[in-house]
């Protein structure tokens, strides 16, 4: 209940400022732009929008994500509104919570818009619309991963540019470890084993089995449970602040 | 109604508060005086729920905030030292989150913003975003958020810090109506609020309670007859403290 007051609020917050405007449009116009040049998408004649479409999303996210968490907590540190709530008769949980939801909402909003392209598809080609939905949702769960990754920075820092760009620099890191060349150039230097363990903390093993339509049980374990881990920290470090 | 027992914080090796302890009955109004840095805030926030007491424990109608922390702070309104608001709501969008995170109904959230409204002087600026309000209608605007559940019990940090002479004036008045039938703590350093507001005050010096009495017994422990000198006597200058 009190999860879904601390939403409506954020959400309001979102709205009532270019804030999340901004953000929307930059995406469509990234996410599109990068589509119909690099990605090809009237050349190669795919209609699966894997390499096309949703290969740029991580690419925009490590970006963007960011700038949609990177006030939730500090924010609130800065104008001390977090001894308001920290007073208010509600667990730090469920504001969290709101937080989180209300973040992952923009994004939501921002897939959402990107609907003239599966159109498009569809009018030019005959799709699967099955890996089309995987797909957005592998795309949301990049995303609300990042946005998770920024809000457990957004707690440690009072400062919105700080946590812009350490949030930035560790998705960052997460797009790269596991990006094919990447890993390829640093499979000369290091051991087999190390690889792996690079590969294992970068989004792409997973994102691209959903992808390819594939609902894998391990893909949505392993970002639920980041997104479980960055919440858990984000509650520990605000009551840890407090003491 | 309020029952603080030996109540301290520790930060680091700084000792802020000290077993502290102390009651507010109904109906009573008790001012909280001392120097900058002498640990009024943090009891205030340790009574409030928003840090945990590094040892002993405070009772708000009888309830542990340690204990029973969220059925505590529904009894509580609580104007923090800074007063904290969200500058990108308007007063009365900022007064309804508040109302309903306190768990207020539709129809009785609005009546409550309403009175809060009427009570504090705000109906001029209710549609007003809270970033264009001057520093008074700010404070008036948090103070609005601290009686808004009608609270047993209002703990007020300065709460006529910033607030020209009519303004002080008002909030005194307001303090003391209130103050008939709910228990009222609120922390100053201005002595001539004592004599105007309270029923009792305590002064606190480097986490202890120095002095505790009426107005009127304060004033009798004087040699001068003045609360000013009393207050010089018993606490310690912070260039002192320095030395």
């Amino acid at each position: 209940m009190s999860s879904l007051t601390i939403y409506k609020r954020e959400l309001r917050s979102y709205f009532g400022q270019p804030t999340a405007y901004a953000i929307i449009v930059i995406f469509l116009a990234l996410s599109m732009g990068l589509t119909f040049s690099f990605g090809n998408f009237m050349r190669v004649g795919d209609a699966s929008l894997e390499w096309s479409f949703f290969f740029w999303h991580p690419w925009i996210y490590m970006l963007l994500a960011p700038a949609v968490g990177m006030k939730l907590w500090s924010d609130e540190q800065r104008n001390g509104t977090i001894e308001l709530l920290g007073t208010f008769p509600v667990s730090m949980w469920s504001a969290i919570i709101g937080k989180f939801l209300a973040a992952a909402t923009v994004w939501l909003a921002a897939l959402v818009l990107t609907f003239p392209i599966v159109a498009t598809v569809n009018y030019l080609g005959d799709p699967d619309n099955g890996a089309i939905l995987a797909g957005y949702i592998g795309s949301l769960l990049v995303c609300s991963t990042f946005v998770a990754i920024t809000m457990l920075v957004s707690a440690c820092t009072r400062d919105q540019v700080v946590c812009l760009i350490v949030s930035v620099a560790i998705c960052v890191t997460m797009v790269l470890c596991g990006y094919d060349d990447f890993t390829r150039e640093i499979g000369k230097a290091v051991s087999p084993g190390v690889v792996e363990a690079i590969v294992s903390i970068g989004v792409w093993d997973h994102f691209r089995s959903l992808n390819r339509g594939l609902l894998r049980l391990q893909d949505a374990v392993w970002f639920t449970s980041f997104i479980a881990v960055c919440l858990l920290g984000t509650s520990t470090i605000l009551s840890a602040k407090r003491s | 109604m309020i029952e603080v027992h030996k109540l301290t914080k520790q930060f680091g090796s700084k000792l802020a508060v000290d077993e502290l302890s102390f009651t507010v009955k109904k109906g009573e109004v008790l001012g909280f005086l001392g120097p900058n840095g002498a640990g009024k805030s943090t009891t205030m926030r340790m009574i409030t729920g928003f840090i945990p007491p590094s040892s002993g424990d405070a009772k708000v109608c009888g309830l542990s905030i340690i204990e029973n922390p969220q059925e505590a702070k529904t009894k509580i309104g609580y104007l923090p030292e800074s007063a904290p608001l969200y500058p990108d709501m308007t007063v009365s969008s900022f007064l309804s989150f508040c109302a309903e995170i306190r768990g207020l109904k539709k129809s009785a959230a609005k009546d409550a913003v309403e009175r809060a409204i009427e009570t504090c002087f705000l109906s001029s600026v209710a549609r007003q975003s809270i970033d264009t309000l001057s520093k008074g209608y700010r404070h008036r605007t948090c103070l609005a958020q601290a009686l808004l559940h009608d609270p047993e019990v209002l703990i007020l940090d300065e709460p006529t810090d910033g607030l020209d002479p009519n303004q002080k004036h008002e909030v005194r008045q307001l303090i003391k109506r209130l103050g008939k039938d709910k228990a009222i703590l609120f922390s100053t350093h201005i002595l001539e609020e004592v004599e105007a507001a309270c029923s009792r005050a305590v002064i606190v010096d480097r986490g202890k309670i120095v002095a505790d009495g009426t107005p009127a017994e304060l004033i009798a422990q004087s040699d001068t007859g003045s609360l000013t000198d009393l207050f010089r006597k018993l606490t310690t200058r912070d260039t002192e403290a320095a030395a």
